[in-house]
């Protein structure tokens, strides 16, 4: 684990690249990070999220910015630019139910081939997947979904990367932690070792790449 | 009354001591004022908690706990949080006593539509459809007709939910039990009668001889 700025993060995110961006409705989401992918214009990007967020918060501002290319997520609401992008082919959305998306992302990160989910049988979302019969209820086959990063937000970690999630903000950051492949976590504070309670470790170090420390944002 | 009340009123009456519940954006929110004494609930957000209070007062919030909506949220006693993942495995995984969600549309099979309207508002389904698939109660609240437009249709135009027969619907007109027969009109409200609930109505409604005043 190595504790970089947020500039050099953004550094490390080419172009083209997939991300896991952790958060709901922006609660949970790594800012200052985003903030630095739109200083240096990443563009065609492809990014997993819960939502699209805020026009102006989280993964909102990226699309805002023009920089996403496709958009994994189960809920674009809140963000009316992706809907107009959606429609102006500028932005392709792949709407995924909320649990389905999580469970995807979850089986990327802990090894297995996909997912069985009696979710979205008979609805738009079984186009063109394979439809199982076990026990008499019908399930649709979804397959694993990874990423080049994880960019996620932690409220501490310390100097090993063991992260602590603070109340709401926990949400899809644990799972993509074990789904990227390079793991980059935004935190508001870095601790000595040993300063959070073995307990209250969320996320184990081994799974943590780099910390950015962001401050309270 | 309100007519958004009236429905939230009957709506809270649905629930049982003890139940774990979760309630959708928008209407079925307001659900949460009318829980009827003695009555104790637990709510489950999907963004990741079980143990959800009421919304802070001024100067009591914290940036980190918010409901589904990201509305600014408390934690009551015995509350804890967990991260998505787990959330849905509560949820779908048959957990979840009760979902209120919602609707644009329902149809005689008890089926919902609430996620889109192609070419127009295009939200995404979020975590209805995983709600809709799992909860073992679920109740549609919406108001009876979109200004005027019936929403209880033959079948729905509208793009599915799920295709799980749902338990309930809740308007300001009546409530309705959708069945395997078909939907039955089960209350109707006070100032309505039963010719105003089918001219509002753009289903077959099996109105059996005892559709009891809403709410009694």
């Amino acid at each position: 684990m190595e504790v970089i700025n947020a500039k050099k993060a953004a550094d490390l995110i080419t172009n083209n690249s997939s991300l896991m961006i952790g958060g709901f409705l922006g609660v949970g989401t790594p800012e200052n990070i985003i903030s630095e992918i739109i200083e240096l214009k990443r563009e065609g990007l492809v990014v997993i999220g819960n939502d699209t967020s805020f026009v102006d918060k989280g993964i909102g501002r990226l699309i805002a910015e023009k920089l996403v290319k496709k958009v994994i997520t189960s809920h674009i609401g809140t963000n009316p630019e992706t809907q107009k992008q959606m429609i102006s082919d500028e932005c392709e959305v792949e709407l995924t139910p909320q649990g389905t998306l999580a469970e995807k992302i979850r089986a990327a990160g802990v090894g297995l081939g996909g997912i069985y989910t009696p979710t979205g049988v008979g609805t738009t979302v079984e186009d063109g997947k394979e439809v199982r019969e076990i026990d008499g209820v019908k399930y649709l086959f979804e397959s694993p979904l990874s990423a080049d990063f994880a960019l996620l937000k932690a409220k501490r970690a310390d100097y090993k990367g063991n992260l602590e999630y603070n109340l709401t903000a926990r949400n899809f950051n644990p799972i993509m932690a074990l789904a990227g492949k390079t793991v980059i976590v935004e935190v508001e504070e870095i601790v000595p070792i040993g300063s959070i309670d073995p307990n209250n470790v969320h996320t184990p170090s081994v799974l943590v790449d780099y910390i950015v420390v962001g401050g309270n944002k | 009354m309100d007519n958004k009340i009236k429905i939230a009123q009957r709506v809270a009456q649905e629930l049982k001591d003890g139940d774990l519940v979760n309630l959708g954006i928008g209407l079925p929110t307001l659900v949460t004022n009318y829980i009827p004494d003695g009555v104790e609930v637990t709510f489950q957000s999907e963004n990741g908690m079980v143990g959800m209070g009421r919304s802070p007062e001024e100067g009591f919030e914290n940036k980190d706990l918010t409901n589904a909506g990201g509305m600014y949220a408390t934690a009551n006693p015995g509350a804890m949080y967990f991260d998505s993942a787990f959330s849905f495995a509560l949820i779908r995984g048959g957990h979840l006593d009760i979902t209120v969600l919602g609707g644009l549309q329902v149809d005689e099979k008890g089926h919902l539509a609430n996620w889109m309207v192609p070419g127009k508002k295009i939200p995404g389904m979020g975590g209805a459809m995983d709600l809709v698939t799992g909860a073992k109660k679920v109740i549609v609240s919406m108001t009876h007709t979109a200004k005027g437009t019936p929403k209880i249709v033959k079948e729905c135009d509208l793009p599915l939910t799920s295709i799980r027969k749902v338990d309930l619907i809740v308007t300001e007109m009546c409530v309705i039990e959708p069945t395997d027969e078909g939907l039955v009109l089960k209350e109707i409200a006070a100032d309505y009668t039963v010719d105003d609930v089918k001219n509002n109505t753009a289903a077959h409604l099996i109105i059996p001889e005892d559709v009891k005043m809403m709410g009694e």
